[in-house]
């Protein structure tokens, strides 16, 4: 059966969409289906972003007045499905407030989640793909129960293009009925300062871990970063060990990078970290022990001391500039 | 302050992974306590600690043929052990795994239930929140820190761009990640209790369930596993002193620089 009708969840961030959102317009409209997007904030100009991704229609839940989004947009979906009637989809980007709101949503509706989705296609119903084992193997599945299934979707599964669509049609979504499952409440919020490049924009990514040895030797990995114009990030170990802050992570709960070139430095190689990286155009890394599993996808590899290696290429870089 | 952990007892990271024939992940070799849900124990034992009073649960789903994951959990210090164990689970997804975990923890009608952001096997990162969404709870995910304060639960909650300050009234769902504490070694003391504290095992039919869970319940088929394309080593130097202008030179060669 073909698709006909299939909703995206779209999150607003400053002013328009996180890109994962758009990714994921983009390849819905692949589907040949009527694409509505649910969203929320109620920022009306967003419709214009909205449309020219390729929705018609941009369902608004409104100000959350600082509720976590999870419970009030779960439940405006389920109340809009008793509106309109249910999509045959409902894709959800993978972010921390995309797995509240699928979760949340897969129970309300006693509907399966299917998560960490790479790559979805129309083939007479959707057809998912899920890296495993640190991506080293793909299982490929399709969804046979009653609809709406929910997909969660990773970054950069896909590329974000507009389409040139005209202003999706604003509509408010009914408010649903959320209870005790709506009283998480954000009260303050902290941003921490990042200079240069975004870390899932930068064309160059430096990233360090357990190998430094102390925290204090992530200075090299930010001024090497800085030197080529990229941006600095981590392995989860040294983001655990408090040593960088989390915006840093390169991973499976971290960010996915895909960058020209990833330069991995005292990084071994944990799947945990490979599935958000190994689809860096270049790999470089530098690990003393020559038996760590980042060689094996590494184009160019050192084997050696990363505080021996890090400071004469700092050196070599700035002889350079 | 009575706190309930899920927890998860998974197949080794370490020791290489294979589906089995029904595409289920391969689980017959020996299980440990997945390292993510040692997190959540710790700041049990810790919040109940500061409390005065109340104990930890950890709750499971899964094979009940190893337990030593569990015994792990309760060397730390967690007072029993409940895990729902039986054939018929096999298959089960992250919802029919939320709706048998819920159940149970509906019986020790908890002030605060803690789970890992996600297991370190499957990771759908869902299950959690499905869970609170069945007690009827509000959740908080990806804590980095969590603290009680009355009758509320605050915590610092990672984001894309940094932290924010969460609450929410208890009962309350939380998910914390590895940075929320250091999880400690269970001592001698603590391996010789665990020997004699209550671990319980259920089966589904003491949880009425029906078809929710297992294969039947998950609604999706595998249709293929295939290799995934992958990427080829390349060349790899031993540093002689001479690596970082090897590195100049490869990102001269891929015009980086």
């Amino acid at each position: 059966m073909a698709l006909s009708n299939v909703w995206i969840v779209i999150e607003p961030s400053s002013g328009s969409f996180t890109t994962t959102s758009l990714e994921l317009l983009t390849q819905a409209r692949t589907f040949g289906a009527a694409l509505s997007a649910i969203t929320w904030g109620g920022d009306a100009s967003l419709a214009t972003i909205a449309g020219e991704y390729g929705a018609t229609t941009l369902y608004d839940v409104g100000d959350l007045v600082g509720a976590l989004p999870g419970a009030p947009v779960a439940s405006a979906i389920q109340a809009l499905i008793g509106s309109v009637g249910a999509p045959d989809a409902i894709l959800v980007p993978t972010s921390y407030d995309g797995r509240d709101i699928a979760g949340r949503l897969s129970a309300r509706l006693d509907r399966p989640v299917l998560t960490n989705v790479t790559g979805l296609t129309d083939d007479g119903g959707l057809v998912t793909e899920h890296p495993i084992f640190g991506g080293s193997q793909t299982v490929k599945a399709r969804f046979t129960g009653e609809g709406p299934g929910i997909f969660v979707i990773r970054a950069k599964s896909f590329v974000a293009e507009a389409s040139g669509g005209p202003a999706a049609t604003v509509v408010a979504a009914p408010a649903g009925d959320v209870g005790a499952t709506g009283t998480s409440t954000i009260t303050a919020t902290h941003v921490e300062e990042r200079v240069g490049p975004k870390l899932e924009e930068a064309a160059v990514v430096v990233s360090g871990g357990r190998g430094l040895g102390e925290a204090e030797k992530y200075a090299l990995i930010e001024e090497i970063a800085k030197l080529l114009n990229g941006a600095a990030g981590a392995s989860r170990a040294i983001v655990d060990a408090g040593w960088v802050p989390y915006s840093h992570q390169v991973g499976q709960t971290g960010k996915t990078v895909k960058p020209t070139v990833y330069i991995a430095c005292g990084i071994s190689g944990a799947t945990q970290h490979m599935v958000g990286m190994k689809g860096s155009k270049n790999i470089v890394a530098i690990n003393k022990d020559p038996d760590a599993p980042i060689f094996q996808i590494a184009d160019f590899g050192v084997v050696g001391d990363v505080n021996k290696v890090l400071p004469a290429l700092i050196a070599a870089l700035k002889a350079r500039a | 302050m009575n706190i309930v952990v899920c927890v998860k007892q998974i197949p080794d990271p370490a020791a290489p992974q294979s589906l089995d024939p029904s595409h289920n992940l391969n689980r017959s070799g020996k299980l440990i306590l997945d390292e993510a849900d040692t997190y959540g124990v710790e700041m049990a034992l810790q919040l109940v600690d500061k409390a005065g009073s109340g104990e930890v649960t950890v709750v499971s789903m899964g094979s009940a043929a190893d337990v030593a994951g569990l015994r792990n959990a309760l060397a730390m210090g967690a007072a029993k052990a409940v895990i729902v164990s039986d054939d018929a689970l096999r298959g089960t997804d992250a919802l029919g795994t939320a709706k048998v975990l819920a159940a149970v923890i509906k019986r020790e009608s908890p002030d605060l239930v803690l789970c890992a952001t996600e297991s370190s096997d499957g990771y759908t990162g869902t299950t959690p929140v499905q869970v609170a969404e069945l007690l009827g709870l509000p959740s908080i995910t990806f804590a980095k820190s969590v603290a009680i304060d009355g009758t509320t639960v605050k915590v610092e909650r990672q984001t894309e761009s940094g932290y924010d300050e969460v609450t929410a009234p208890l009962p309350a769902l939380v998910t914390v990640t590895a940075g929320v504490v250091e999880p400690r070694y269970a001592s001698f003391k603590g391996i010789m209790a665990a020997k004699s504290k209550p671990l319980e095992v259920l089966s589904v039919a003491d949880l009425s369930l029906g078809d929710q869970t297992g294969p039947a319940g998950a609604r999706q088929v595998i249709t293929d596993v295939v290799i995934a394309e992958s990427r080829a080593a390349g060349e790899k130097y031993v540093d002689e002193g001479d690596g970082a202008d090897r590195i100049v030179t490869f990102l001269e060669s891929i015009k980086v620089l």
